[in-house]
């Protein structure tokens, strides 16, 4: 059995991937599945403060490639969940840290010890951290802001990954593409602000697999170090919990689409 | 503000402008997606070589490769400027 490797990537920076990672791994770990997910971000660490984890980092991903450290002496089991491991990045400045073959062998190592999806936090940008996050991958979660760059540069994303990634190269069954909306503001697509989830589908040609909408919440989860699909009563954590839903073959409706309108005593006493 | 003002165009709402340019500069980097890396700089090769005898605008350079059964077709064109007839510079003497 080997184990299921999931990018999340974007290509711009800022879009919400790490935030991604973590609520897509921890949404898997608490469905009972065996999850380990990877900061491939070297020289940037952040994962695991969004996981809620930093204190407890002794090696880390790069250690684990140069055989400083055993894949079980890197691997930080999350406190909330017991099938859910963090694997953090290098603090190093070389960027040259991690190789392919480095990459390979953890993978191989991760689906060995019986993990069922792998989930790789990727850097922002096109380099090799980029790229190594997703070569072995075989989903990618591409994540994506309704904004003109963020599009532009999903849709780069998009292509690299269906040439420059192992299943590519080798000829294999194209690599699971799924994109992933965020910061979504319904009431700024209602005024004609911001582009809506069918201007996005229709430009890039693929359709959502969620859309996360813009919420105080996410910021609330990772000033915490909770991710924030624990947050039952967001949005933004209930449209994560869907989304992993989706990734699982499962069909949902989209959520959280719709301007919502304030009820009686909201408009009264606010909030 | 006018009482009349209402009958003014009301300007594009911004997502349609997004999503208009979107589609175009989306759509022009896939079709050079794929294509053989020297592109550009043939282009800007070219470029250095027309401003020789005319001058024109990278904007006026345009390369493509089309694939056609089996086959690649490198298409080039040059949009000369109108006001800028043969001759006008001077020809390199042969």
């Amino acid at each position: 059995m080997t184990a299921e490797i999931i990018v999340v990537t974007s290509g711009k920076g800022g879009v919400g991937k790490t935030t991604t990672s973590a609520s897509l791994a921890t949404g898997l770990a608490i469905l009972g599945k065996k999850v380990a997910v990877i900061d491939f971000d070297v020289g940037l660490r952040n994962l695991d403060l969004i996981m809620g984890c930093e204190r407890r980092v002794v090696y880390d991903f790069v250690n684990v490639v140069h055989g400083e450290a055993t894949l079980k002496q890197a691997l930080i089991k999350d406190k909330r969940y017991e099938t859910l491991y963090v694997l953090a990045a290098s603090q190093t400045r070389d960027k040259d840290a991690l190789t392919q073959e480095g990459v390979e062998k953890v993978l191989q190592g991760l689906s060995e010890e019986g993990f069922d999806y792998v989930v790789c936090d990727s850097p922002a940008g096109i380099e090799k951290g980029a790229h190594l996050a997703m070569y072995f991958a075989d989903h990618a979660v591409v994540v994506v802001n309704p904004e003109v760059s963020s599009v532009r540069d999903s849709d780069r994303i998009l292509g690299l990954l269906s040439s420059k990634t192992r299943r590519a190269e080798k000829g294999e069954d194209a690599i699971k593409q799924h994109l992933l909306l965020t910061r979504y503001n319904p009431a700024r697509v209602a005024v004609g602000e911001m582009l809506s989830v069918k201007d996005v589908e229709e430009i890039l040609g693929i359709t959502v697999v969620g859309v996360i909408p813009e919420s105080e919440n996410v910021l609330a989860a990772s000033n915490s170090g909770v991710p924030v699909i624990l947050d039952e009563n967001s949005h933004a954590g209930q449209a994560y919990t869907d989304t992993v839903a989706r990734l699982l073959g499962e069909e949902r409706p989209l959520r959280f689409l719709e301007v919502q309108k304030k009820g009686f005593f909201q408009r009264v006493f606010g909030g | 503000m006018g009482i009349l003002d209402f009958l003014k165009r009301r300007p594009e709402p911004s997502a349609v402008v997004a999503k208009e340019r979107l589609r175009i500069i989306v759509a022009q980097e896939r079709s050079s997606r794929g294509a053989p890396d020297y592109l550009p700089l043939l282009r800007n090769e070219l470029l250095e070589v027309i401003k020789k005898y005319v001058h024109v605008d990278i904007e006026a350079i345009n390369i493509n490769v089309e694939r056609d059964s089996g086959h690649e077709v490198l298409e080039l064109s040059v949009a000369l400027p109108e006001n800028d007839k043969p001759g006008s510079t001077a020809p390199v003497a042969g």
